[in-house]
């Protein structure tokens, strides 16, 4: 099956901008279903104790107050812990919400009040009277590093960190050393959008839920469980997603309250969190690190010692992989990983873009850098001679590995070889100039996806897949991938995705869905070309009589002949002629089932290098930076135009955890204190300059059939620590703990 | 939030006899800081006045060749009204230098002075404060208090006030008009905000039930030589952690006249006479301004986490009169500050 129409690899436009511009782009707390109540969540103010007193009578006594929620009358729901295990819950116990008077962690929801407006619901939470016993609680990772343990094997794509060699003597053949600590804070993600959940009660059970989620399925099967509901029973819907960066990989306990009031109240309702209550779940963890390196004369690495140890929750082991890539961007023969967590009366954690790999990159290229510096080498020319060709802890081969080339093209396009090495040895006017660098690596995955491809009458192409639009542009890529599979103008093809009545997906997250839906999307429209081509066989149309599949193209809303392109059947005449309103297929992950069961041949990666200016007042030491540029090896790009958004984001971000993002913990009381836009600071359009992004050519055909890497995250990693490098270039100052905000640099 | 009634006031008269009879009314101009703190319950008005039909939102000279801003003109207005620009170029920056568009063009001029602390913890009602609720502790002391003072602060409360604006009103020498159930009268800037002492919860010296009508400028600008420093965590849309107004007279490289004010660092904006007369007859030069510097800083405490403001103060307050002896901002941090405005 050929085709002639081109759109993968073309600059697109996103299919639902419009929608998002115009507003009818709807979100989950935007379903005006009729009769809905609200619901407002009451938030602990304690850390860690007891509930002892709930005193509602005042609140329910309000005119249009239906209900106050507490553990004291929500039922029992299901019993085992696995019923609130959703698809990437931790090792552990779930949390679950108006369980118990137990209180957990500051911000735990202990109460829900449903009223007939939102400003109701708003006013009775306030007034609702809760007495709690305190209890001492921990929430300081520095002083708990003693406590910190090896977690066993975590959760679902946690790999143990390996060590290799012998650190120890690699350390003492090495001439030149460098050995330091490393931390940074917690980060929120703090999407736009806020969580909320939207409860359709259709009646006897039956829901529609529209969810913010990055997983309709994982939602679904989360309150299946638990309220022992039926598939048809529990559908849930997510269509736009404000913004994810992972906050909604997990449900959240809005999800199971409105769900839970609903069926209490046989009555639509809703809830949503505030902003402050968007600090009240996970987060990317604190992590405290060690890192040590050693290099011979020639520049090579001779050791490489990376130890971490985060936070986690009480009831949960949140892992992930925070020092593993030390043991594969550079090659080194003895390696040396430690990796522990610490349990804090918190939330548990989440992922957070580009988890593990943001904190590990942080601590890993900083400390190149200072690596560099000690064996006498540019950091750029340090980074080359210790390239790895091989995985040294997979022991593998790279499926393609263009690194080589972000280097290269980042470097010339940067203007780096007119860096000079001295710190301060740079100037533009009276400011001081500095330029760094740093770069990372991120998994390259593919899960099983499924998709259905359907044709109508009208010769309309519809493409589903329950799959999720976090505004990385799914709806844009897979409408160009089925578009030039079925050699259909993109305005023919309609991409449908986050309801779980669509063939079902994997969660829209680790950067996986180009490479895992859009390969199925080939797959069902494959499937979906041999049915009409079977369809014009019934046809008796002699020319395909026995034509194969590979014999065929689709073009022009034709089906043809490639050997004579005079030969054709319009499709929409293949569907007129079925008698059905539709030709459709789906395709099968019976085989990506199986590929995931067998280890894998190849090491599959994408990989990036970032170069980074800065300019400080050199009195004031306020820190602008202007100039980055950011060179991605991600395999096959797709849409060049949402995927340099992907990038800027990236390194939007990078910039933040670089010089402004933290949540700050008051640990007297164990609660976040910046829980608002105003104090929890990212970025503004004045902060960002130039940012130039490069996606270097990396053919593979390895990796998956369309040869996608995926690149969601990968743009982030090495930011944040080619600043924290470039300050140390401009300034000589060698900032560990990060952000670096301004009173680190007096 | 709890439910209030609304009146939308007509007349002043009108507007404080509505005050006087209800118990926990509140007047509301832009309400970009009253509707936030209803939200959050920190404040729990069961009665609000309107003020934007007063009338009082225009721009007036004044026969003393001076300018009357009404209470309600809007930040926006105020900046980029052209006397504003042309006479009082150091109050059209400092109100730029402040909060975002949107803001600025709701916020109204008697608001910004009446807005309350930026103090994490008068925010969360988990955590005592003795600005929220007298007696209960302060916990910003021995806590997170990076954008708390470092001037005038008290064992009760180390708050700031957060105003861009009232920083270049404090050194214009403005006069605030009020009017309240005793009739008018007028305040001097400097006696408008006051120091927390052992009434954290007063912000400053309005009786109850009066209502600002206007700010009066004097005649004097200083639109020669003025600097507005704004030092903070991002480039735009973050409060200080250390602002300077200030505004020079120069004779040659003599220093004829002088005012300086700090913003970000007390319960008040923060002008120190001392300094302005040790200023006055002395040459311009880096080491007159580091003398001055170190002389307002001189009874500076920080309290941990905004320990550092008293350097950073110092150094921002050597650039600011530099910046305004020289009105070539030749460094750039102004130029990035400035480039969204
Ligand atoms: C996210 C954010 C960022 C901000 N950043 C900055 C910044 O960087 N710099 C800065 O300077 N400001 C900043 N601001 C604050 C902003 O300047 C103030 O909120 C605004 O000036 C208040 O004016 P308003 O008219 O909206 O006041 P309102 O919210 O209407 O009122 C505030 C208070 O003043 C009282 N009041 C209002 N008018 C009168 C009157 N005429 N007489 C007596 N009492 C009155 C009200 O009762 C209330 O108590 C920011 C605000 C926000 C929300
Ligand atoms: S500094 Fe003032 S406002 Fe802040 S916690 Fe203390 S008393 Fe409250």
């Amino acid at each position: 099956m050929s085709h002639t129409t081109d759109y993968i690899g073309k600059p697109t436009n996103r299919v639902d901008g419009p929608a998002k511009v115009l507003g009818t782009a709807k979100y989950a707390a935007e379903f005006n279903v009729p009769n809905l109540l609200y619901g407002y969540v009451v938030s602990s103010p304690i850390a860690k104790g007891k509930i002892t007193k709930i005193d509602s009578a005042a609140v329910k006594a309000l005119p249009g107050v239906q209900e106050v929620f507490t553990h004291e009358n929500v039922p029992g729901f299901a019993f085992l812990d696995r019923s609130y295990k959703d698809d990437v819950a931790p090792g552990g116990s779930p949390f679950r919400p108006l369980h118990d008077a137990e209180i957990k962690y500051s911000l735990q929801p202990v109460a829900l009040v449903v009223a007939d407006t939102f400003e109701l619901a708003r006013y009775a939470a306030s007034i609702l009277h809760i007495e709690y016993e305190e209890e001492a609680h921990a929430t300081e990772l520095a002083k708990r590093i003693d406590e910190a343990f090896e977690p066993g094997r975590g959760k679902t794509g946690y790999k143990p960190p390996k060590s290799r060699g012998n650190f120890g003597k690699g350390w003492k053949q090495g001439v030149a050393h460098m050995e330091a600590n490393y931390s940074h804070h917690a980060q929120h993600h703090n999407p736009m959008e806020m969580f909320a959940t939207t409860v359709e009660w259709l009646g006897d059970k039956k829901l529609t839920v529209y969810d913010k989620t990055q997983g309709v399925f994982n939602s679904q099967q989360y309150i299946s469980k638990i309220f022992g509901l039926s598939k048809e029973e529990a559908r849930v819907i997510s269509k736009y997603t404000g913004g994810g960066f992972g906050s909604g990989l997990r449900p959240q306990y809005q999800l199971f309250l409105a769900v839970m009031a609903s069926l209490q109240l046989e009555r639509s309702v809703r809830v949503s969190l505030t902003r402050e209550q968007m600090f009240s779940f996970g987060h990317r963890p604190e992590t405290l690190q060690h890192v040590a390196l050693a290099t011979a004369a020639d520049g090579s690495l001779t050791g490489i010692n990376h130890f971490a140890v985060a936070e986690t929750s009480q009831f949960e082991d949140f892992t992930e992989n925070v020092v593993g890539w030390s043991g594969t961007l550079y090659d080194c023969k003895n390696v040396e990983l430690g990796y522990r967590l610490s349990k804090l009366d918190v939330f548990s954690p989440l992922d957070m873009r580009a988890p593990g790999a943001a904190s590990g990159s942080i601590a890993l290229e900083i400390a190149m850098d200072e690596m560099a510096y000690a064996a006498g080498l540019d950091p750029l020319e340090f980074r080359i001679r210790n390239y790895s060709d091989f995985d040294q802890a997979q022991n593998l081969p790279y499926s393609s590995k263009a690194l080589r080339k972000c280097y290269a093209e980042g470097a010339a396009k940067f203007g780096w070889e007119k860096r000079t090495a001295e710190p301060g040895s740079m100037r533009d006017g009276k400011m001081l100039v500095g330029w760094g660098m740093g770069g990372g690596i991120w998994d390259a995955s593919k899960m099983p996806a499924t998709v259905k491809a359907s044709l109508d009458a009208d010769g309309h192409l519809t493409v589903s897949s329950g799959t999720n639009e976090i505004g990385t542009g799914t709806y844009t890529i897979m409408t160009q991938i089925a578009a030039e599979s079925m050699g259909l103008p993109i305005e023919a093809v309609t991409f449908v995705l986050g309801d779980t009545t669509l063939p079902e997906s994997p969660l829209q997250g680790g950067s996986w869905t180009a490479a895992s839906v859009g390969n199925s999307v080939v797959e069902a429209c494959t499937k979906l070309g041999e049915a009409l081509l079977k369809q014009a066989q019934k046809m008796d149309h002699p020319a395909f009589k026995d034509a194969k599949i590979d014999d065929v193209q689709f073009a022009n809303g034709q089906l043809r002949l490639r050997s004579d392109e005079t030969q054709a059947v319009v499709l929409r005449d293949l569907v007129q002629a079925s008698g059905e309103s539709k030709i459709e297929a789906e395709n099968s992950t019976v085989l990506a089932k199986l590929e995931m069961l067998k280890p894998p041949k190849y090491s599959m990666h994408a990989h990036n290098a970032v170069f980074v200016e800065v300019k400080l007042d050199p009195d004031l030491m306020t820190v602008h930076v202007t100039r980055v540029v950011n060179a991605v090896a991600a395999g096959r790009i797709i849409n060049p135009k949402t995927a340099r958004s992907q990038v800027l984001g990236s390194v939007v971000w990078g910039i933040s955890s670089a010089l402004m993002e933290e949540s700050v913990m008051d640990h007297r009381f164990g609660r976040y204190m910046n829980h608002n836009y105003a104090e929890y600071h990212v970025p503004v359009n004045a902060d960002i300059h130039d940012i130039d992004v490069i996606f270097v050519s990396e053919e593979d055909d390895k990796v998956n059939p369309l040869g996608i890497k995926g690149l969601g995250e990968v743009g982030l990693l090495g930011v944040a620590a080619a600043v924290t490098n470039a300050i140390y270039h401009a300034t000589g100052k060698r900032v560990r703990d990060l952000p670096v905000t301004i009173d680190k640099l007096l | 939030m709890n439910s209030f009634t609304f009146t939308q006031a007509t007349a002043v008269a009108g507007a404080v006899q509505d005050k006087a009879a209800h118990d926990d009314a509140a007047y509301i101009g832009g309400g970009t800081n009253l509707i936030d703190l209803m939200k959050e319950n920190v404040a729990r008005p069961t009665h609000l006045i309107g003020l934007k039909k007063l009338g009082l939102d225009t721009i007036e000279a004044l026969p003393d060749g001076g300018l009357r801003l009404g209470a309600l003109a809007t930040n926006a207005d105020t900046a980029w009204h052209p006397e504003v620009e042309k006479r009082y170029p150091l109050l059209n920056q400092a109100i730029l230098a402040g909060a975002s568009p949107q803001l600025r063009n709701m916020a109204t001029d008697g608001g910004n002075l009446m807005q309350r602390t930026r103090c994490y913890y008068f925010y969360d009602l988990a955590t005592p404060c003795n600005k929220r609720e007298p007696g209960s502790g302060c916990s910003a002391i021995g806590g997170y208090n990076r954008v708390c003072g470092i001037l005038g602060t008290s064992e009760q409360c180390i708050a700031t006030h957060p105003s861009d604006m009232c920083v270049a009103l404090a050194a214009l020498d403005t006069t605030v008009r009020v009017s309240g159930p005793n009739g008018e009268r007028t305040i001097k800037f400097e006696d408008f905000h006051r120091l927390p002492g052992d009434q954290p919860e007063r912000d400053n010296t309005l009786e109850p039930g009066e209502l600002i009508t206007g700010l009066d400028l004097p005649a004097k600008g200083f639109e020669k030589n003025f600097s507005y420093l704004k030092l903070r965590d991002r480039t735009s849309y973050a409060f200080a952690l250390v602002s300077v107004a200030t505004a020079l007279e120069l004779y040659g490289n003599t220093i004829k006249d002088a005012r300086l004010a700090l913003g970000g660092v007390a319960h008040k904006p923060w002008r120190d006479k001392e300094a302005e007369a040790m200023l006055i007859g002395q040459p311009a030069t880096a080491d007159t301004f580091r003398r001055v510097a170190a002389k307002v800083l001189e009874n500076a405490k920080g309290y941990g986490a905004n320990t550092f403001k008293i350097e950073l103060a110092k150094r921002a307050i050597v650039r600011a009169l530099k910046q305004a002896t020289e009105m070539n901002q030749v460094l750039d941090t102004n130029a990035f500050q400035n480039s969204n405005p």
